[in-house]
């Protein structure tokens, strides 16, 4: 039994160093500053992976600038304000649901929705906010477990001396659950990396160098489409595999800051707030 | 003085209803997930019907040939309903016994250093994107299946459960240990104190009491396993044959993401009604694990 | 405080057959009672028999316990604080708080006492600086924090956050001041100077306090309250309730025999 337990162990462990060692192995040769700093060409053909770092960056940005508000928005309703616990629970109920949809679907209803009917077109700001939604559920949860962190006696402090709730959640809570917030925007980071599904449709596939806003409205790869593009149906394997070890790294190096931060957080929060929280 | 009694009520006021706005303003993105679900489920049912209608229901999901560019066209998706349900009972196999064993080792066996280690190789796994599953998949897998087998292409039903298995595998462990790490400790020292090992204690006392929380593990793995898209894109082969494990094969999700580029009419139709079918396995899926949530009172990470 | 004063003061806060449920439990029983202004009231009783919830009723804190339900009358200078025309952040101005566990908010000591002024729109920096240097003097620790007001409140110790929040509860010109135990999570020394305090601020202000410590209620308090199971079983000069209560439970209680 117990080998059983150790081989299996194992496995997972040498599945992943194996996938790590592998792709680094085939990719790290390809990595170039060519490669990095140029836009690929058919003639002569040349492949270089600049724009598709560019949109990576520009729906990461995109994704997050709307998902900060809207997610830690909906966490504060259901925190501070929601009162029917019925409203709570449908709320709670849609979440789950959304983090359960497979992305190849987000990809379809952000198509018919943000690039047909909204009118947006397949481009970077139609992925983005299909992006946005996928990840909603992640940092409304993050947020809302650093909002039931904040002592119950700062809000009281602050009603006691009139202050109206929206001031109370301003001044006193908001900043209490930043920490929340950015642990959800680290974690949603290292998920838009990876995304490829929702986005074949919705930001499209092309490799052209935009700026910030001209790309917003452009088609554009990120780093996984363009890997996904190069392997499957241009048969490039030397640039998938730079990019795959690119990704890698960027993964791995986001995970390892989640992680870092949130164990940072927690022994800040633990010498920050001196009291246990309070409820009468 | 009655003036400036009269100036605070205004203001109180005026309070009032800024107070009253942020709340709806709040009620509004609350309400926005809520909002989001409604929004897919409609957008499927409305886009996914007509096709159904058109194709007849029982022919649709019944036929057993796909052939939508054919100058006849056929849309029996049988075959990807059954390729999905095969290939995610396959990685399920594969992926469970594995990741059940790992994470009973890893919250109770493991300690210190080990633990930590192992749990990162877990977190690892699970940030790993699906596309370079798929390529790894694509240029180690597929090669080794031809040559092992002695097949002419190695992609299909195979190595796809086997891409699969590996991708649901940090789902499974987390899930599980959470679950086995939340039995109280008094329950594994009654046992030990009746002169139980503590491997037989393990397995006859925490698994037991993390019963629900591990079929939750299990359950999610499935709704893993079902929606991936891209990395069994790069592995299944992609041809509309009846799963076999060594044929090309196309899953529900496949079938919506190898055709939506260049479909039109009743074809691109067809595709919102796998879609939807697609959609109507992972709603079962996310009852199925609401239930196993609730009860084993484990949270879903 | 001479006689002559004793005798000119009003009531302040007067409740009538107020009630408060906490769902199906029933906190507070018919409770009337006149709270005298400038003087310091204490309400003693033991866990549970309703002298907190008697003192969140009074500001209305009450409010943010959902399952709360109130009946009966509170009257604060002969206005109905239930009624629709008063609006609570104005109560709460007028009738401060100071809690059991010193709450700091997790920012400057300036901007803690700072806090309540710009809550009611004082913006003027040099206003501000002038009603924080009041207020922390006010609280008798302006001394200890006047080279430390931009260091953030919760390094302070225990009893300075104290005094710290009553400063900060003074910051905005009260009228009324609740304390709700506000000595039982510190030291004595802590505790002696906030005592003091409050005896000063008696000065200015009217107080009114839930303690569980009998010495100071007889050290501190002008009248008392005994509080049992929600009911008002006793309410008098403290001097009488401490010698010679009229009631059997009452004085059962002050000689220790329960609570």
């Amino acid at each position: 039994m117990k080998t059983i337990m150790w081989i299996s162990a194992f496995i997972t462990c040498g599945l992943i160093i194996g996938i790590i060692v592998y792709v680094f192995a085939k990719g790290i040769p390809f990595i170039s500053w060519d490669l990095l700093s140029t836009s690929p060409t058919y003639i002569p053909p040349h492949i270089g992976i600049l724009p598709d770092i560019m949109n990576t960056i520009y729906i990461v940005i995109a994704s997050l600038v709307v998902m900060v508000p809207l997610g830690a928005g909906a966490a504060i309703y259901l925190e501070e304000y929601a009162t029917n616990q019925k409203v709570v629970a449908v709320i709670e109920y849609a979440a789950e649901t959304l983090s359960g949809i497979p992305s190849i679907i987000y990809g379809l209803v952000g198509m018919l929705f943000f690039c047909e009917f909204a009118g947006l077109r397949t481009s970077i700001l139609a992925g983005a906010l299909t992006l946005v939604i996928m990840n909603l559920p992640s940092i409304m949860r993050t947020t809302q477990e650093s909002l039931k962190t904040v002592p119950q006696s700062y809000r009281e402090g602050a009603f006691a001396l009139g202050a109206g709730k929206w001031r109370v959640i301003r001044t006193v809570v908001l900043p209490g659950c930043v920490d929340g917030i950015i642990t959800g925007c680290v974690l949603a980071t290292g998920r838009i990396l990876g995304e490829s599904a929702a986005l074949l449709f919705t930001a499209g596939f092309a490799h052209t160098l935009n700026s910030f806003f001209e790309g917003l409205m452009s088609p554009g790869a990120t780093l996984t489409v363009a890997l996904y593009v190069y392997a499957k149906e241009q048969g490039e394997f030397g640039a998938a595999f730079a990019i795959a070890a690119i990704l890698m790294i960027l993964t791995l190096g986001i995970n390892s800051l989640a992680m870092w931060l949130e164990r940072h957080f927690r022994k800040m929060r633990e010498q920050g707030y001196p009291q246990e929280k309070t409820k009468e | 003085m009655t003036r400036k009694k009269q100036n605070t009520m205004q203001e109180n006021i005026k309070r009032k209803r800024v107070e009253r706005i942020i709340h709806g303003i709040f009620l509004m993105l609350g309400l926005i997930t809520v909002g989001c679900v409604l929004l897919i489920t409609i957008y499927l049912v409305v886009s996914g019907i007509p096709a159904m209608r058109t194709i007849g229901l029982k022919e649709f999901l019944l036929g057993r040939k796909w052939a939508s560019t054919a100058a006849e066209p056929k849309y029996g998706i049988l075959p990807f309903i059954l390729t999905s349900i095969y290939g995610t009972s396959g990685a399920i196999l594969l992926g469970v016994p594995v990741g059940f064993f790992a994470a009973v080792y890893i919250a109770k066996i493991a300690k210190g250093k080990i633990k930590w280690l192992l749990q990162s190789a877990v977190g690892m796994l699970a940030g790993v994107p699906s596309v370079v599953y798929g390529l790894v998949g694509m240029m180690v897998l597929v090669p080794w299946i031809r040559k092992l087998f002695k097949v002419p292409d190695g992609s299909g039903l195979l190595a796809s459960i086997i891409v699969l298995a590996v991708m649901i595998l940090p789902s499974i462990i987390k899930v599980s240990v959470t679950a086995l790490e939340a039995v109280p400790p008094e329950y594994e020292e009654a046992s030990l104190a009746l002169g139980a090992t503590p491997i037989e204690t393990y397995f006859r006392v925490s698994v037991p009491s993390a019963r629900s929380g591990i079929a939750a593990a299990v359950v999610l793995g499935v709704g893993r396993a079902i929606g991936e898209a891209m990395a069994v894109m790069m592995v299944a082969g992609n041809a509309p044959n009846m799963p076999s494990l060594f044929e090309s094969v196309r899953f529900l999700t496949t079938a919506v993401a190898s055709e939506m580029s260049y479909s039109s009419g009743l074809q691109r139709q067809a595709l919102f009604s796998i879609a939807l079918v697609l959609y109507f396995f992972i709603m079962l899926i996310n009852a199925a694990l609401n239930f196993f949530l609730k009860r084993g009172n484990v949270k879903k990470l | 405080m001479n006689a002559e004063d004793k005798q000119k003061s009003d009531t302040i806060i007067s409740t009538k057959d107020l009630n408060v449920w906490y769902d199906d439990f029933q906190a507070l029983i018919d409770v009337t009672m006149d709270i005298p202004e400038k003087s310091i009231t204490a309400l003693i009783g033991p866990s549970g028999c309703g002298k907190s919830t008697f003192l969140r009723t009074l500001n209305r804190m009450n409010d943010l316990i959902e399952s709360a339900k109130t009946t009966g009358s509170v009257l604060y200078r002969d206005q109905d604080i239930f009624h629709s025309s008063m609006e609570v952040s104005e109560l709460r101005r007028h009738i401060g708080m100071v809690f059991q566990k010193p709450n700091p908010f997790p920012m400057s000591v300036y901007d803690n006492v700072a806090y309540g002024p710009r809550t009611h729109g004082t913006k003027s920096r040099a206003k501000l600086d002038d009603i924080v240097e009041r207020s922390l003097r006010g609280a008798a620790i302006w001394d200890e924090v006047r080279d430390k007001l931009r260091q953030n409140a919760l390094g302070l110790s225990g009893g300075q956050q104290q005094r710290l929040c009553i400063a900060r509860a003074l910051a905005v010109q009260p009228d009324v001041l609740l304390m709700d135990e506000p000595t039982s999570a510190l030291d004595p020394i802590s505790t002696t100077k906030i005592e003091e305090l409050i005896l000063q601020l008696k000065e200015n202000y009217t107080i009114i306090i839930v303690t569980h410590n009998m010495q100071q209620a007889l050290r501190i308090s002008d009248g008392t309250a005994f509080f049992l199971l929600g009911d008002l079983v006793e309410y008098g000069s403290t001097d009488i309730i401490f010698s010679t209560p009229s009631d059997k439970r009452t004085e059962d209680y002050i000689t220790g025999r329960f609570g």
